[in-house]
């Protein structure tokens, strides 16, 4: 791979804290190799920043190998930036040239208010998560692995769908702020598998309830979710959350069949 | 001598004796007692749920934004359990062996022989929650091999198994916050335990975005904080990972056990240059698919495609037949590291050996999906592609990774990999029960030194992580418990609490106050070099010495020279980073004074003074057959304990994998 240097031009959005109000604020950074990740870069800037008696830019990391989901840069008007299927941790600087503007803002979403410059407040995925996004089964109930054979398809269609990462980049693309990728991830991921079946019911319903209550907005299918998740979570989840939801809602006891 | 407090007994039976005699607390007790847990990955998250299941009422801690993000999530491989699902000969007997033996004889027999028994129920135990492990076409779990063994044994889900297994205890947690037995407070980072009459007691912690200070009550502190591979500056750690919490302990007395254990992993995206902020692991699990080698010829300049099969040298497989690219992590990343030294690396930097999937490819999935498929003598290109798909299902992320990152595709051309900081098997000293020196403060999962010696194998750090949590901590803690039932919450204006908190605040506004030139950032890049260099995969007497009079002035400079900008009441990472840089600073010298004093060779540790004319590395038994556990007296004085180890069941010998 052949790789080249460059200079740019940033863009960031700058916000001291919740209360404030935030605006962009323009910097320019050298010498960036193509080498190097989104957050490396960002790194270099904030060196600087730093070394000339400023602020430096905070945003979520952690990994920086695509899998935590802490990383959240919008980057020019695309959660996670130009790359498909890729976290911001992941996009690498050769995915831009030389002489490039980049702009960068926070997820924005209601859900999500911001607590400083791209850093904002994710909790209530883990609200979702605790209205039922797990199987009730306490440490030392299990029995052997093996007694429970799930057809393969299924616990691949189950494994897709347990990749989400949580970092909310569904929720920034949506015009309507709809967390419903998220939660369809997880509703799927659990509905598929027969150790998921007996609170089916009920776990769909609570999680879409507390979605709501958190301020998400609804889904109206434009699929803008499914074009920047960076795990590639499929909208067909979506669609097995609206027939569970159905089915739920009912409370029919009739069985639904596994998707 | 430091006493461990094994079970007397069989090997085989101490630990099921042991949970038919220690001591229990009543349901009703249980809600009286409160509990607290630093660190929400596997060990962490797994320790809260189990506990608050129990009935015990539990506060958990983390760094994170969420208890979901902790690095267990970051580990690719698998889990290793012996289920002997595939008929190969496993058993517990040989996992504990095979542990035992990885760890080069320098763990405790009865931590790892219960580490295996309980190995198959975490397997069991996951599976309920709806963790997605890969399957056979029959429905059932499957399993791949790992290195330093000859049997398949572990259990993965492609090259995301950690992020399932997380997850699952994730959501375990969150089960238990929604039913208010949990209460979960992310954004907030330990930075002390608060000791009253000699128990741990509590910590304070604070809250990243307010850069308050808080105070904590617990009637037993759990710390489950992670390795520190960190203080290398480069390894595969998250960026966050940090020593800090376990140090804290290890300043309040709790004693720092054989520091210098730590684990390069061999196959690693190498360095590209001075900007790179953290590096990335390719699954060991990718070594039993591809075959490492390096070209014969000094200076090729063709490309790896391009050179014949008779032209490249397989090492590991020449070196060591029997287990082939399947070592040990030890013994592979010096091996690489020897073949480098003496110029046969690739790639710009000639830090790289290859990594080629191209032979399996073709050989061992392409054939089996071409004769599955009814192709009849199929040519080289349609068996590339059918075992491309074979091999995206096992471990397509792993390949996309590596494409992101250095812009190569890995299905055509070999993966250039080199070895990097990836584990430490030191860690918190701990006895059988999983306790500190200090009563009441525990330690579990890879803060803590006790199950894998000098060296872990591949997929047994989940394991450990998850057995810790699940499955032993739960009872041993009420062993230590059912004496505190009488215990009252003790007010956290208590003159403990409040001393311990000045403490704290102290020190950062001293961070603060230094208004320095050189950021936090170039601070800990210079460590990480001195580490590397001198404290990294071989290690001499002479550059330990040195190491430690670097660390010192570098100590100085720090205290006399950081900057650090912002104010303490705000989300501030870079106030956050100096305080785990400094601590890594304090860590850096002790890990350098353990590897100067252990005079041999074992496992991730090799001294060049000690090996064997073949360049294996070379215990010494008769001297160092013991765990050097450190006592902090002052600055720059640390106190050698040592803990002697018996091997009742395994002979130690030299380990072979020829
Ligand atoms: S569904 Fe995709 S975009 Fe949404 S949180 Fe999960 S991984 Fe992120
Ligand atoms: S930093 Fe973990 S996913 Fe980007």
């Amino acid at each position: 791979m052949e790789h080249y240097i460059m200079n740019l031009t940033l863009k960031v959005w700058k916000q001291k804290n919740p209360a404030s109000n935030g605006k962009f604020e323009t910097y320019q950074v050298k010498n960036i190799s193509s080498e190097m990740s989104l957050l490396e870069m960002f790194d270099v800037l904030n060196e600087q920043l730093i070394s000339e008696g400023n602020d430096p830019i905070a945003f979520d990391h952690d990994c920086r190998e695509g899998i935590c989901g802490a990383c959240s840069m919008y980057v020019n008007g695309r959660p996670h930036g130009p790359w498909h299927g890729t976290t911001t941790c992941q996009l690498h600087m050769r995915a831009f040239k030389d002489g490039d503007t980049i702009v960068v803002e926070p997820w924005r979403a209601n859900a999500f208010p911001v607590i400083k410059d791209l850093v904002v407040d994710r909790t209530a995925f883990d609200r979702i998560i605790q209205a039922g996004g797990y199987i009730s089964v306490n440490t030392g109930n299990a029995v052997d692995g093996n007694t429970i054979p799930i057809e393969k398809e299924k616990a691949d269609k189950a494994f897709a769908a347990a990749a989400c990462i949580g970092c909310g980049a569904c929720v920034a693309a949506c015009k309507n702020s709809s967390a419903l990728l998220f939660v369809a991830a997880k509703v799927s991921h659990l509905a598929l598998l027969p150790q998921g079946d007996p609170e089916r019911r009920t776990r769909v319903l609570s999680m879409v309830a507390q979605m709501d209550k958190e301020g998400f907005g609804s889904c109206t299918f434009t699929q803008a979710c499914e074009a920047v998740c960076p795990k590639e979570i499929s909208v067909t989840n979506i669609s097995r959350l609206n027939a569970e939801y159905i089915a739920g809602g009912l409370g029919s006891d009739k069985d639904y069949g596994h998707q | 001598m430091l006493d461990s407090k094994i079970p007397a007994g069989p090997l085989e039976k101490k630990w099921t004796d042991y949970k038919g005699h220690c001591k229990l607390v009543n349901p009703a007790n249980k809600r009286k007692l409160e509990i607290i847990v630093v660190g929400t990955g596997l060990a962490g998250a797994s320790a809260a749920a189990a506990l608050a299941e129990q009935g015990y009422k539990v506060k958990a801690f983390c760094f994170q934004d969420s208890p979901r993000r902790a690095h267990s999530i970051a580990a690719q491989g698998g889990i290793n359990a012996a289920k002997n699902y595939q008929n190969d000969g496993d058993s517990v007997f040989r996992l504990f062996y095979d542990t035992i033996k990885g760890g080069d004889y320098r763990a405790r027999e009865g931590n790892v022989h219960r580490l295996a028994e309980v190995s198959a129920n975490i397997i069991d135990q996951c599976v309920a929650q709806g963790v997605p492990f890969a399957r056979e076409y029959g429905g059932l779990l499957n399993n791949r091999s790992f290195g330093g063994t000859q049997v398949k044994r572990t259990f993965y889900a492609a090259g995301q198994t950690g992020q399932q297994l997380l997850i699952g205890a994730y959501q375990a947690l969150e089960r238990q916050v929604a039913l208010g037995n949990v209460t979960m407070y992310s954004r907030h980072e330990m930075l002390d335990v608060v000791i009253v009459d000699g128990k741990a007691r509590g910590i304070i912690a604070r809250d990243l975005i307010s850069g308050k200070l808080e105070r904590y009550f617990g009637h037993a502190v759990l710390l489950c904080s992670g390795g520190y591979g960190n203080v290398f500056y480069l390894s595969t750690n998250a960026m966050g990972s940090n020593v800090t919490a376990a140090w804290k302990a290890h300043k309040r007395g709790a004693y720092f056990a054989n520091p210098c254990f730590t684990q390069i992993h061999p196959t690693c995206i190498p360095v590209t240059g001075d900007h790179q902020s953290k590096l990335t692991l390719m699954s060991e699990s990718l070594r039993n698919d591809g075959r490492i080698w390096v070209p014969k010829k000094k200076d090729e300049t063709r490309r790896p495609n391009e050179i014949p099969e008779e032209e490249r040298d397989y090492y590991l497989e020449r070196r060591y037949p029997a287990f082939g690219n399947l070592v040990p992590r030890d013994v592979a990343s010096r091996a690489a590291k020897e073949r480098c030294d003496a110029g046969d690396g690739v790639g710009t930097t000639k830090q790289a050996v290859y990594l080629d999937f191209r032979h399996n490819l073709i050989n061992k999935y392409g054939r089996t999906e071409a004769s599955k498929q009814g192709i009849v003598e199929p040519d080289e290109t349609t068996l590339v592609a059918l075992g491309k798909e074979v091999v995206k299902e096992e471990y397509g992320n792993l390949f996309d990774m590596y494409e992101k990152i250095t812009g190569e595709n890995p299905y055509e051309i070999p993966m250039r990999i080199y070895p990097a900081v990836h584990y430490t098997m030191g860690g918190l000293w701990v006895d059988y029960e999983l306790m500190t020196n200090i009563p009441g403060l525990y330690s579990l999962g890879e803060a803590n030194f006790s199950d894998h010696g000098a060296n872990r194998l591949g997929a047994s750090a989940l394991m450990q992580g998850l057995a810790d949590g699940y499955f032993v901590l739960p009872y041993t803690i009420g062993n230590y418990l059912s004496d505190e039932i009488a215990t009252k919450p003790i007010p956290t204006t208590h003159e403990a609490f409040t001393t311990t908190e000045n403490a704290v605040n102290e020190r950062i506004n001293k961070l603060m106050g230094i208004r320095g030139k050189q950021s936090v950032e170039s601070f800990h890049k210079r460590l990480g070099k001195i580490m590397w260099e001198r404290c990294g995969m071989a290690r001499n007497a002479q550059g330990l010495e040195q190491a430690i009079r670097e660390i010192r002035d570098l100590k100085d400079e720090f205290w006399r020279d950081v900057r650090i900008p912002g104010s303490i009441d705000e989300l501030n990472a870079e106030l956050d980073k100096a305080g785990r840089v400094a601590d890594f600073i304090e860590l850096g010298e002790l890990m350098c004074i353990d590897a100067l004093h252990r005079k041999e060779s074992c496992g991730g540790h090799f001294r060049e003074e000690h090996q064997t004319p073949e360049g294996e590395a070379l215990r010494r038994d008769d001297e160092f057959m013991y765990v050097a556990a450190w006592a902090l007296k002052g600055e720059h004085d640390w106190e050698l304990n040592k803990e002697e180890l018996k091997y009742e069941l395994v002979k130690p010998s030299q380990r072979s994998y020829k």
